[in-house]
């Protein structure tokens, strides 16, 4: 079994390329079955590394490598279910892509199938090495692929812009992640992320280890796109062919958060104990304004897929929340949580791709009643909606509900709870506008910024427009992740055997002892959290929130024109300004990436040392 | 040595970022995002640096030698291919920027503004 360790991320590494190789010459049926085959493996494979790390986790070292006296000389994979099931999650949304590529695009080449698995490579062997440079490497190469990705209509204007933008931004914050493994391996003369916290344990929270924290912390932010390190985000999720943003919303930018709690409770949470209250202070601090500012920025688009990435970017803001909360239970909530949303947002992305497929335009107001034609669409969106907005007993609702409960658990922090209310009913309100006016046809059909609608026209490819039929398992793709979504949370034991799992996870001293002393760690007992009558009335107050604020989006008009002209004028400034920061312009985004990498970073120097 | 590769690295990485803020030409962006990464190639080797130290090739010297530590070049040499990589993905991006838009200032590329 313990070889089989290594696979995940072996198959995918070879077949990537041998289809990039091939792919010119091979028919695409078998791009299709070697791709889809592969993905389905890999995600096969990881359910099995789940089972077996079920009992107790375990570390495979690499070319038998193993540490000496607790010295890490190798390169190890440490699997414990947490990482596995992410690395399998990761797995069943890029198969679930690919299926839907199948029948999204007319033409397509080896290259981009090829280009996929060396993504899943990247995000699987993200989710299970145990080694600190290594976690950079694999964060670099999903990163390459998904630049390559992001860019695969390259004949057309703006993928090459968003590109550039996702490219750029995310280079510069792998490269200060390459700094601080540097000054951690300085430190510590380890790259095992178990030896470097063993090492650190019992050590202060000096500058050099801070400026290491700061720097990784907001490099793997940067794909996690809080806010201010967000700008590429929109971009690229607006240009990125639909298969592509369902990875990058589903599971890429979750993986940045994944990466955090994980080097925090590794590594840093050694040092960090007595700064505990701190680094929660700070870092909640960043999660309330990435959700606020994305959830805004969510309601003010009319282009779907950019909308689909602003809510993204807020669902993020509430799962640093969770994790900075420190806790357990918020960390069960967060992993909980990345699931629901994960394949929800997958779901949705789905449906705007038959949208795109159809009608050639992905613009909420050009798209006004001609949804009508595809009603079974109308109805995924509509619940896809309602999941978003966290509406009980379902899964996205289980998430929320544990986060309230870390939340609350912590004094100081219940108010956190209308922030997520706030964030569910406002990004969910807005998917229902979309629904409503597309597939029903209701509100107005001419919108602000009538300029913008050019910016939503896409083809899937190069000479088809739009056209007359939608393939059925476009349709049947996203209904099957929905139903996932429906059903996990409340498959009986689902959500305590995740508290667990999540709670050997953030076992801070546990985890040297089975990586490097290979200890078989027992999971530990935890009291199931309950969810309570509160939390069922915070999920209806989001899903009635979501319908109010779908309803203001769509015959708001009246209302918002007999406010007083100045607050009208005032508010509209205010957006405006918002609004513009989004600019597309490269050394724009860079600029508020170095200013909010100094800002933080000099706040955690003087709140931490 | 001391102090001083890490000082020059903290240069290069602010100089750089300055660079693709500033820059009005593509090409210029990139090359800028090269000068970032070299600060981490200065990093990393400046971590291993020891004075008075042979390169650690291990096969034709006496094994009591002193060595530089050869973890850290291992890393620069990861770090050199992902450079590779980067630069030549952006480069070929920029040109075809150039093909499409007709110009490579970021100024110019605005299809996103929102």
């Amino acid at each position: 079994m313990s070889h089989l360790s290594a696979l995940p991320v072996l198959v995918p590494f070879l077949a990537g390329p041998l289809l990039v190789a091939v792919g010119f010459f091979a028919p695409r049926w078998f791009d299709d079955s070697l791709a889809t085959l592969a993905a389905l493996a890999v995600t096969t494979l990881c359910v099995l590394l789940a089972v077996h790390a079920a009992p107790h986790p375990y570390a495979y070292w690499m070319g038998g490598w193993r540490p000496q006296h607790g010295v890490a000389i190798g390169i190890s994979l440490s699997i414990d279910v947490t990482g596995a099931g992410l690395a399998a999650f990761a797995g069943v949304l890029v198969t679930a892509a690919l299926v839907y590529s199948l029948r999204y695009f007319d033409a397509i080449e080896g290259l981009f199938h090829g280009l996929m698995l060396l993504f899943m490579a990247g995000m699987v062997g993200f989710a299970l090495t145990g080694d600190l440079f290594n976690l950079v490497v694999f964060f670099e190469v999903m990163s390459a692929a998904a630049f390559a990705l992001t860019a695969y209509r390259i004949e057309e204007r703006a993928p090459i812009q968003g590109a550039l933008n996702f490219a750029i931004t995310n280079s510069i914050a792998g490269y200060a992640m390459f700094i601080a493994v540097g000054l951690l391996y300085a430190r510590t003369g380890a790259l095992n992320m178990a030896q470097i916290g063993a090492a650190l344990s019992s050590h202060h929270a000096d500058p050099l280890v801070i400026v290491a924290m700061t720097l990784l912390f907001l490099g793997f932010l940067t794909k996690a796109a809080a806010v201010p390190l967000h700008f590429w985000l929109a971009d690229a999720h607006a240009v990125a062919p639909v298969p592509v943003c369902v990875l990058f919303s589903g599971v890429m930018v979750e993986l940045g958060v994944y990466a955090v709690a994980r080097l925090y409770w590794v590594v840093f949470a050694g040092p960090l104990a007595p700064h505990a209250a701190a680094v929660r202070a700070i870092f909640v601090g960043l999660g309330v304004v990435t959700a606020l500012l994305g959830a805004a920025m969510c309601f003010l688009q009319r282009h779907i897929k950019r909308l689909l990435a602003f809510s993204t970017i807020s669902h993020v803001g509430m799962l640093l929340c969770g994790v900075a909360l420190l806790s357990g239970q918020g960390l069960s909530g967060v992993a909980v949580y990345v699931v629901g949303h994960g394949l929800t947002k997958a779901a949705l992305f789905m449906c705007a791709g038959v949208l795109l497929h159809r009608f050639a335009t992905i613009d909420e107001y050009e798209l006004h009643g001609r949804g009508r034609e595809v009603p079974v669409v109308g109805g995924l969106m509509a619940v896809g909606a309602l999941l978003l907005a966290g509406i009980p007993p379902f899964t996205t609702f289980m998430g929320k509900s544990l986060l309230e409960a870390a939340s609350s658990a912590l004094p100081g922090y219940g108010w956190l709870i209308a922030v997520y209310i706030v964030v569910s009913a406002m990004t969910g309100g807005a998917v229902l506008r979309v629904a409503g006016r597309v597939f029903l046809g209701w509100g107005p059909a001419e919108g602000p910024h009538p300029e913008q609608a050019r910016a939503a026209q896409e083809r899937v490819d190069e000479e088809r427009g739009p056209r007359g039929h939608t393939p059925v398992l476009m349709v049947l793709v996203p209904a099957l992740l929905l139903v996932g979504v429906l059903v996990l949370g409340l498959i009986p034991g689902a959500v305590p055997g995740t508290e667990r799992y999540v709670h050997q996870f953030v076992a801070h001293g546990n985890y040297p002892a089975w990586v490097l002393h290979g200890a078989r760690v027992a999971l530990p007992h935890v009291a199931p959290s309950h969810i309570s009558a509160e939390d069922y009335a915070y999920g209806a107050i989001s899903a009635v929130g979501a319908v109010l604020a779908a309803g203001l989006g769509l015959f708001g008009r009246p209302l918002r024109e007999s406010l007083p002209a100045r607050l009208r004028r005032s508010g509209q400034n205010a957006v405006g300004v918002v609004r513009g920061l989004h600019n597309g312009h490269i050394g724009d985004y860079i600029a508020w990436w170095s200013a909010g990498v100094s800002l933080i970073g000099g706040i955690c120097l003087i709140a931490l040392h | 040595m001391g102090f001083l590769p890490f000082a020059v690295a903290v240069w290069l990485f602010v100089i750089g970022l300055w660079g693709v803020v500033s820059s009005r030409n593509l090409v210029r962006t990139v090359l800028c995002l090269t000068v970032v990464q070299s600060s981490t190639y200065l990093v990393l080797l400046g971590v291993g640096y020891r004075t008075g130290a042979m390169a650690p090739i291990v096969a034709d010297i006496p094994s009591t030698s002193k060595l530089v530590d050869p973890i850290v070049q291992v890393l620069v040499l990861t770090d050199v291919v992902i450079e590779a990589t980067i630069t030549a993905l952006l480069l070929a991006l920029v040109v075809q920027a150039h093909k499409r838009f007709g110009s490579i200032d970021p100024e110019d590329l605005r299809p996103l503004r929102d």
